[in-house]
C-alpha cells in the first residue's frame, strides 16, 4: 500500500464530515502487508467509525496505519492516557451507537480487562485486537500465546466473550471484519487474538471489499442520544453494571449464561487436518497451528498417522468437534507458545474422556514445525 | 425534568447537588442530548435518577466512557459525575488527561472528604486531622500528605477554553449558576469543563445536622476555596453582556437538536 | 538447495543501522512480486536498540509455514557479532556469507555449516561505489548465491521502496543498481575463485 505518508492535519474536517461513501478496499486486491497494517485495513472494510487506543509493542502500528487511513474515509482515533481509557472510551463510542474498536498487547491487554468486564456484564459489542507478548509482566515485546488464558477468562466474571485466534494475515483479515459483525450480531465483547510475529509479519493475502463479496455487515445501533425526548417520546436509557441484590444480579446472569449458550454453537470455529485416522491428535492454535500442520504434512508423507485440531474460537470452544477428534485418537499433543494455557482449556473441554495427554510447552517461544516432528515421533514410537 | 425520589442518605449532599445538575440541564433545555455517567461510591445511586440516558461504570472511568461517546458524536452533552475518590485517586489519570486534552465534557465531582460507600475510609480530599475508618486517629499529614486541590490541578493543567470552579451544596444558587456555565462551555465547545463540589455525608462523619453543616461551611473551605478558578473570556463575555439578552439565543442554540427534528 | 515444496530459509542479520531489515524486506517484496509465497518476520526486541538486528525471510511456493525457523539455508552476518548470534541458525546444509572486514574469530564460525564464504562487501563498496549502498551490495551477493529471486524484480522492489529517492536524485537509482548487479558478480567471484575458507569446509550431499 502507498500513500499512506500523506499529512493528515488537512484531513480534519473530511473526519468531521462523518461516514464516508467511499469504498474502502477497492473489490478483491492482492497484497504484501504486516498483520498490524492489516487489521487497520479490515477494520476500514468493516466500516469502523473509530478507534481508540494507547501505545504499546506490539500492536503500535494498527494505530499507525488507522490515523493514516481513518481520515481518508471520514473516520476518528483518541490516543487514551492508558489502556483502561482506551477500553473504557471504546465503550464510550459503542454507546453512542458506533463501530469502535481497540488494540493492545501484554501488560495492556491487562489493564483492558477492566473495561471488557464491563462489556461483559452489560453485553456491549466492543473489539479488542490483541498482539501478544512476551510475559508475565513486561518480559518481552516479540511474541507468545500466553495471554489465551486473560483473554479468554479475564474479567471477574464467567468469560461471557468470543475470542477468534488467527492463524495468519488472510484469517487476521477475515476475522477482523467478523469481529464486528459478530460483536453487533451477538451483542457480546469480540476478540481477536493475534500475536507479535502476526502484527510484524509481512505475507501475501486477499484484502477485499466485504460488501462486494455479498457479505452483510450487521449495522450498529445507538444506546444513548437516540432520538425524542427521554421520558416523553421514548423511555430514558439507563445503564449500569452495578445490582443491589444477589437475586437481581443472579438474574441478570442467567440470561446471559442462556443467551451465550444458545449463540455458542453458531459462533464456534475449527479447523481439523486428518483427524479421521489419527493416533496421534496434535492440537494446537493461532500461529503455532501453522507449525503444527507443517509437522502433521511431514509426519504423513513419512507415513505416520497424524492429525492437527485447530481451535480458531477458543472462546467459545468447540468443545464437541474436539471431544470428536480426541475420542479417535490414542494420544493427544499440545502444543503452544505458552505452559499450559491452551491445555486448559482442552483438558477442560475434554473431562471425562479416556486420553493419554502429551504438551509442548514453549512459554514466549515460538515453535518450529521441526520441534512439533520430534516430539510427534517420540510419541508415536 | 422529572425524577424519581433519590436513595441517599438523610443529609447527604448528592441529592442537591443532582437537583442544581436536573435545573441546570432543564434551564439550558437539553435533556433530549444530554448523557449523564454516575461512578460507583455514592453517586451510582443516580443511575436511573433522572429522565436522561445514564450509564454508570466505576472507579472513575466514567470520564472515559463519557469522552468515548463525545468523541463519537459530538452532538450529546456528557457530564461524568463520581466522587472524589474516583476523580482524584484511582481515576485520577484520566481527569488529568481528560483536562489537559480539554475533552468537550463535563466532569462534576462531589468531594465530601471520604469514601463513603465503602465504609468511611481516607479519601485523597481527608482534611488534616480529620478521623475516618483507615486514620483512626485522625490523618496524619506527614504520612498521607495534605488535602487534595482538585480544581486548583485542574486549572492548572487544563488548556485555554476550559472552565474549572469549586461549589458548595451550601450554596445551591451559586452552585447550580456554575453547573450552567459548565455546561455552557461545552455547548459552545470551547473545552472542558469541571465543578468540583463540596457535599455532605453525616453518615460517616458521624455528624448531627448542626455539625455536619458546620463542617461543610466552616472547616471543609479552610482548605477547599469555593469560586470559580479559570473561565473562558468568551463564556464571561457571553454572560456579563448577555445574562437577559443573548441567553435566548444561547438556549436555542442548545436546543437546536430538538427544533432540527 | 531447495525441494519444491521446501522454502528457501534465510537469516540476514547485522548491526542496527546496517540496513539488514531493508534487505529482506526488498527480497520478500521482489519475491511477491514474482507471484511467490514469502513470508518476512524481522526480530524486534528491545535488542534492536542497539544489538544485532536479525531478518527471518522465507520464499517457497507453497505457503508458508511457522514464520521462524531452526536452520537457515543461507546465512548472511554483516559484521562479527551477527555471525556470533546466528551460529545456532547454521546446520549442516547451511551456507554462511560474511564480510571479509568482520573480524571474526575462528571459533565463533559455525564449524557445521556446508560452506563458509567470506566476500569483501564494505570493501568493494567503500572503494567502488559508496559505502550507504553496501547492504544492496549484500541482497545482490544474496541473489547471486540463491538465484530465488531475479534481478529485474529485485530492481523492482527496490524501485517500490526507494523510487521517490530515485526521482529526486537518478544517480542514485543508477547507484543501488549496480551495487546490486557487483553484488552478484562478488559472490559468483568468491564460489568461482575458491577463496572459501578452508578448513571450515564440510562437503556434503
Amino acid at each position: 500500500m502507498t500513500g499512506l505518508s500523506e499529512s493528515t492535519s488537512a484531513n480534519r474536517p473530511a473526519a468531521r464530515a462523518g461516514s464516508s461513501a467511499t469504498i474502502p478496499v477497492p473489490g478483491e486486491k492482492r497484497v504484501f502487508m504486516t498483520g498490524n497494517e492489516v487489521v487497520a485495513w479490515a477494520a476500514i472494510a468493516a466500516r469502523a467509525d473509530i478507534m481508540y487506543g494507547y501505545p504499546i509493542t506490539p500492536q503500535n502500528e494498527v494505530m499507525h496505519y488507522w490515523t493514516r487511513l481513518a481520515p481518508k474515509f471520514g473516520k476518528e482515533f483518541l490516543q487514551t492516557e492508558d489502556e483502561l481509557a482506551a477500553g473504557f472510551t471504546t465503550i464510550g463510542g459503542v454507546l453512542a451507537g458506533k463501530k469502535a474498536f481497540t488494540a493492545t498487547a501484554g501488560p495492556g491487554n491487562i489493564l483492558m480487562q477492566e473495561p471488557a468486564s464491563m462489556a461483559e456484564m452489560m453485553r456491549l459489542p466492543v473489539v479488542v485486537v490483541i498482539m501478544q507478548r512476551g510475559g508475565p509482566s513486561t518480559a518481552t515485546v516479540i511474541y507468545s500465546q500466553q495471554e489465551v488464558i486473560l483473554t479468554t477468562f479475564g474479567g471477574n466474571g464467567e468469560g461471557f466473550r468470543i475470542v477468534y485466534s488467527t492463524s495468519g494475515l488472510q484469517e487476521l483479515y477475515d476475522y477482523t471484519i467478523k469481529a464486528f459483525n459478530t460483536a453487533w450480531r451477538y451483542r457480546f465483547p469480540v476478540f481477536v487474538l493475534a500475536d507479535g510475529y502476526q502484527a510484524k509479519m509481512r505475507e501475501p493475502l486477499t484484502i477485499y471489499d466485504p460488501l462486494a463479496r455479498g457479505m452483510e455487515l450487521v449495522p450498529p445501533e445507538q444506546y444513548v442520544g437516540r432520538p425524542g425526548m427521554p421520558g416523553v417520546d421514548r423511555p430514558p436509557g439507563h445503564y449500569r453494571n452495578t445490582y443491589n441484590t444477589e437475586e437481581e444480579l443472579y438474574e441478570i446472569l442467567q440470561g446471559h449464561v442462556q443467551e451465550y449458550e444458545r449463540v455458542a454453537p453458531e459462533i464456534m470455529e475449527h479447523e481439523s487436518l486428518e483427524t479421521e485416522d489419527a493416533d496421534l491428535l496434535i492440537i494446537a492454535h493461532g500461529v503455532v497451528g501453522r507449525a503444527a500442520k507443517q509437522a502433521v504434512e511431514q509426519l504423513r508423507e513419512e507415513g505416520l498417522k497424524v492429525g492437527c485440531f485447530r481451535p480458531v474460537t477458543l472462546r467459545p470452544l468447540s468443545a464437541g468437534a474436539l471431544r470428536d477428534a480426541v475420542s479417535r485418537a490414542k494420544r493427544i499433543l499440545v502444543v503452544e507458545s505458552a505452559y499450559g494455557q491452551l491445555g486448559k482449556l482442552v483438558r477442560d473441554a475434554l473431562c471425562g474422556l479416556v486420553v493419554e495427554m502429551f504438551s509442548l510447552y514453549k512459554p514466549g517461544v515460538g515453535v518450529t514445525p521441526e520441534e512439533v516432528v520430534i516430539r510427534s515421533k517420540e510419541l508415536i514410537a | 425534568m422529572e425524577t424519581k425520589p433519590h436513595k441517599f442518605c438523610p443529609g447527604c449532599g448528592h441529592g442537591i447537588a443532582l437537583r442544581a445538575l436536573g435545573q441546570a440541564i432543564d434551564e439550558l433545555g437539553i435533556q433530549d442530548r444530554t448523557v449523564f455517567g454516575c461512578d460507583i461510591g455514592c453517586s451510582l445511586l443516580a443511575w436511573d435518577f433522572f429522565n436522561v440516558d445514564t450509564v454508570q461504570t466505576h472507579h472513575g472511568r466514567t470520564t472515559p466512557v463519557m469522552t468515548g461517546i463525545k468523541r463519537a458524536n459530538p452532538d450529546l452533552i456528557c457530564i461524568a459525575y463520581m466522587g472524589d475518590g474516583g476523580g482524584y485517586a484511582i481515576g485520577s489519570q484520566h481527569l488529568v488527561n481528560a483536562a489537559g486534552r480539554n475533552e468537550k465534557i463535563t466532569v462534576i465531582l462531589a468531594n465530601n472528604t471520604q469514601y463513603a460507600m465503602t465504609g468511611g475510609q481516607m479519601a485523597p480530599t481527608t482534611l488534616p486531622g480529620q478521623k475516618t475508618e483507615t486514620t483512626p486517629y485522625g490523618r496524619d499529614v506527614e504520612w498521607t500528605g495534605l488535602p487534595a486541590q482538585g480544581p486548583e490541578m485542574v486549572a492548572a493543567i487544563a488548556p485555554e477554553g476550559a472552565y474549572v470552579a469549586r461549589g458548595t451544596v451550601s450554596k445551591v444558587r451559586q452552585l447550580q449558576k456554575m453547573y450552567v456555565r459548565a455546561l455552557l462551555n461545552q455547548i459552545e465547545g470551547r473545552g472542558f469543563s469541571f465543578v468540583e463540589t463540596l457535599a455532605t455525608c453525616p453518615t460517616n462523619w458521624r455528624t448531627n445536622a448542626e455539625k455536619t453543616w458546620a463542617f461543610l461551611e466552616k472547616q471543609m473551605p479552610e482548605y477547599f476555596r469555593v469560586g470559580e478558578l479559570k473561565v473562558p473570556v468568551t463564556t464571561e463575555e457571553t454572560l456579563k453582556s448577555a445574562d437577559s439578552r443573548r441567553r435566548p439565543e444561547v438556549l436555542r442554540k442548545a436546543s437546536r437538536r430538538g427544533e432540527e427534528e | 538447495m531447495k525441494t519444491k515444496k521446501k522454502p528457501l530459509k534465510i537469516v540476514v542479520a547485522g548491526e542496527g543501522g546496517q540496513g539488514v531489515q531493508a534487505i529482506a524486506e526488498i527480497l520478500a517484496e521482489a519475491a511477491y512480486e514474482e507471484g511467490r509465497q514469502a513470508l518476512y518476520i524481522p526480530n524486534f526486541g528491545v535488542e534492536q536498540r542497539g544489538g544485532v538486528s536479525i531478518a527471518f525471510l522465507q520464499i517457497g511456493d507453497q505457503p508458508i509455514g511457522a514464520p521462524k525457523f531452526e536452520t537457515a539455508d543461507i546465512v548472511v552476518a554483516l559484521n562479527a557479532r551477527a555471525v556470533l548470534r546466528t551460529r545456532q541458525y547454521a546446520g549442516r546444509q547451511t551456507i554462511l556469507v560474511y564480510d571479509n572486514l568482520a573480524e571474526v574469530k575462528g571459533e565463533d564460525l559455525p564449524r557445521q555449516a556446508a560452506r563458509i564464504l567470506s566476500i569483501p562487501a564494505l570493501e568493494t563498496a567503500k572503494r567502488e561505489l559508496h559505502p550507504r549502498v553496501f547492504n544492496v551490495l549484500i541482497l545482490g551477493a544474496v541473489i547471486g548465491a540463491t538465484g530465488v529471486v531475479t534481478l529485474d524484480n529485485t530492481k523492482k522492489a527496490l524501485e517500490k521502496r526507494l523510487g521517490y529517492k530515485f526521482e529526486h536524485d537518478p544517480k542514485l537509482r543508477e547507484l543501488n543498481h549496480r551495487a546490486l548487479e557487483r553484488g552478484v558478480e562478488l559472490l559468483g567471484q568468491v564460489i568461482q575463485g575458491g577463496k572459501e575458507q578452508s578448513g571450515e569446509l564440510r562437503a556434503h550431499n
